[in-house]
């Protein structure tokens, strides 16, 4: 009897979260698809008339929407790429050779980890003009790569856990250092790859601040950039707004769908460093 | 076995490399350095010269595009502290700090409920972490309609048959910072709950099941076995809460710009360089924020010791 009652809560409880998770989403799915004047005259709980795609094709038009995708996408695969060579070199480095000045590089990463990056964004804007990057997407890209701290400590622990003998065997048979890198512990980091490359991925195609500040230009605009200048010309028009949100958050929905239980892992082991 | 023959073969071959020695050192002593030149290289210029410029621009006065720069020594600090209007920034940020101990209480409630059998799991698992996922920007916009005037927050309390509640979500700003804090728990709420749920699915299940046939209620399995076993994730995600309430900027900036009294830290600081112009005092600003964060994470490591934090 009393666990019934429990039950009975636990279940009011799951629902009631769900709907609040859901319901700002719903609703934004609702008007996305009203007419202009039908958003005008009916509340947001009403459904719409017809499930036509027009404000979609608005918001990806003339909101620039596909250039969005292609720099978001650009930005992501680089940024990705160079991030997982660095992490894995960086964690080789640390984890594989005893050398002078270790301890100061390892308290050197350990100290990036504390900076906040959106307020040393104050002076890195200084930098980044200064090479020449301002207004390119190399700005988002070499920020992305540089300021990654949490990539190195994935790939550490991943390192850590590859027996040494295979260095050591590897290194009888002759190879080279970067050799051994390549053919040996780089194959074997497969799940840390996995793991960064969700992390990554997720974050690189959500962010926001970089973008803006570094590439004012409109034919540099990212999704998030893209979808923030809706403000202006569509300040009216909730309907078309709406289209636009669901463009963005279409793609991460079908991706978090398909890699489910990849995503979990992937951030549980992210953000336990 | 093959341990042993390593050992043999290793000792074969390192007399026959009898004019090796300096060379191997050499090598030896250099092959780190060329893994990390690159990751060094971007280390230094993209996080470790913006802190040390951003400390020399704290006391100076700066418009971030003249060649000089004017000594103030700590005059940048002082005006900090002394204007009111600037200093208010840390009242806002207490609306996050406190809402971050409901959204870890949520957190820790919906972990502890679904780490038991409960049916369509996956589905409430997956609707309660999805919000994280979102793009900051997507979540920003659908909360402008969730809170503005006949919007869904609106909508909703009329079909509750409580429209005296509804009111200027965004306007008032009374109630502006409890909206956007709320926001806030919405969107990352899910990401705690992932993860006091994988803390509490790696407790052994067969403790359960002997804690109840000793006679132990849900309760008791909750306060002796599932609360120690997530101390360790509790204890960081506070010091994170802190840290993150004072670094709050994607949603109030989207949303608000930091109008009606929803100015945070974060967005103060950002202003003062890229609007005013102001980029002594917006620097003085972030190392004020570096040296918070950097000693609230140094008692975290005191109270909190953590072996998987320690890089070396």
């Amino acid at each position: 009897m009393k666990s019934a009652t429990f039950g009975g809560l636990k279940y009011l409880t799951l629902v009631v979260a769900s709907l609040v998770t859901l319901l700002p989403l719903v609703t934004i799915v609702m008007a996305s698809f009203k007419t202009s004047s039908e958003f005008q005259n009916t509340g947001p709980f009403e459904l719409p008339q017809s499930f036509d795609f027009e404000n979609y094709v608005t918001a990806f038009t003339q909101g620039r929407m596909l250039q969005g995708f292609f720099n978001t996408g650009i930005i992501l695969l680089v940024s990705i790429t160079g991030t997982v060579i660095i992490g894995a070199m960086t964690a080789y480095a640390i984890d594989r050779f005893e050398f002078r000045f270790r301890r100061v590089v390892v308290g050197a990463f350990l100290f990036a980890v504390l900076v906040p990056a959106v307020t040393t964004q104050v002076a890195t804007f200084q930098i980044v003009n200064n090479l020449g990057l301002y207004n390119t997407r190399w700005a988002a890209i070499v920020l992305f790569m540089g300021t990654d701290i949490v990539s190195i400590y994935i790939f550490l622990q991943f390192i850590r856990a590859i027996p040494k003998d295979l260095d050591e065997a590897a290194k009888l048979e002759g190879a080279g250092a970067f050799r051994i890198f390549w053919q040996i512990i780089f194959p074997l980091l497969k799940p840390a790859i996995a793991t960064v490359v969700i992390i990554k991925g997720f974050a690189a195609y959500n962010e926001f601040y970089i973008p803006f500040l570094y590439m004012p230009s409109r034919d540099l605009g990212v999704i998030s950039t893209s979808l923030f200048r809706f403000t202006g010309p569509f300040g009216a028009h909730w309907e078309v707004i709406a289209a636009g949100v669901m463009i963005v958050i279409i793609p991460t929905l079908v991706i978090f769908l398909v890699m489910q239980r990849f995503i979990y892992s992937g951030f549980t082991q992210g953000a336990t460093k | 076995m093959s341990l042993f023959s390593t050992s043999v073969r290793a000792n074969a071959v390192r007399p026959s490399s009898a004019k090796g020695p300096l060379r191997d050192r050499f090598f030896k002593g250099s092959t780190p350095w060329l893994f990390l030149a690159v990751p060094l290289l971007l280390l230094a210029t993209f996080t470790l010269l913006p802190v040390i410029n951003m400390m020399w621009y704290s006391f100076t006065e700066w418009n971030g595009i003249s060649k000089d720069k004017e000594w103030l020594g700590l005059g940048n600090y002082l005006e900090f502290f002394t204007r009111p209007e600037l200093f208010r920034v840390f009242l806002v940020s207490l609306y996050y700090f406190f809402a971050s101990f409901i959204q870890m209480g949520l957190a820790l409630y919906f972990a502890t409920i679904l780490s038991f059998n409960t049916r369509f799991k996956n589905l409430f698992k997956g609707i309660i972490f999805f919000p994280y996922l979102i793009n900051g920007v997507a979540i920003g916009f659908t909360f402008l309609y969730f809170f503005r005037p006949g919007g869904t927050l609106d909508a909703s309390l009329a079909a509750l048959g409580l429209e005296q509640f509804q009111q200027q979500w965004l306007g008032n700003p009374d109630i502006i910072n409890v909206s956007l804090a709320g926001t806030s728990v919405w969107r990352y709420m899910g990401l705690n709950f992932v993860l006091f749920l994988g803390a509490i699915q790696s407790v052994n299940p067969s403790l359960y099941e002997a804690s109840s046939l000793d006679g132990a209620g849900k309760w008791q399995q909750f306060r002796y076995i599932i609360l120690p076993s997530i101390r360790p994730i509790v204890g960081l995600s506070v010091i994170l809460a802190i840290s993150g309430s004072l670094a709050v900027f994607e949603i109030p900036y989207v949303m608000t710009g930091g109008a009606n009294g929803s100015m945070t830290f974060v967005i103060q600081t950002i202003n003062m360089a890229f609007k005013s112009h102001k980029f002594g005092l917006a620097s003085a600003m972030a190392v004020i924020l570096l040296l918070i964060v950097i000693v609230v994470t140094a008692l975290q490591r005191k109270l909190v010791p953590d072996e998987k934090v320690d890089l070396t």
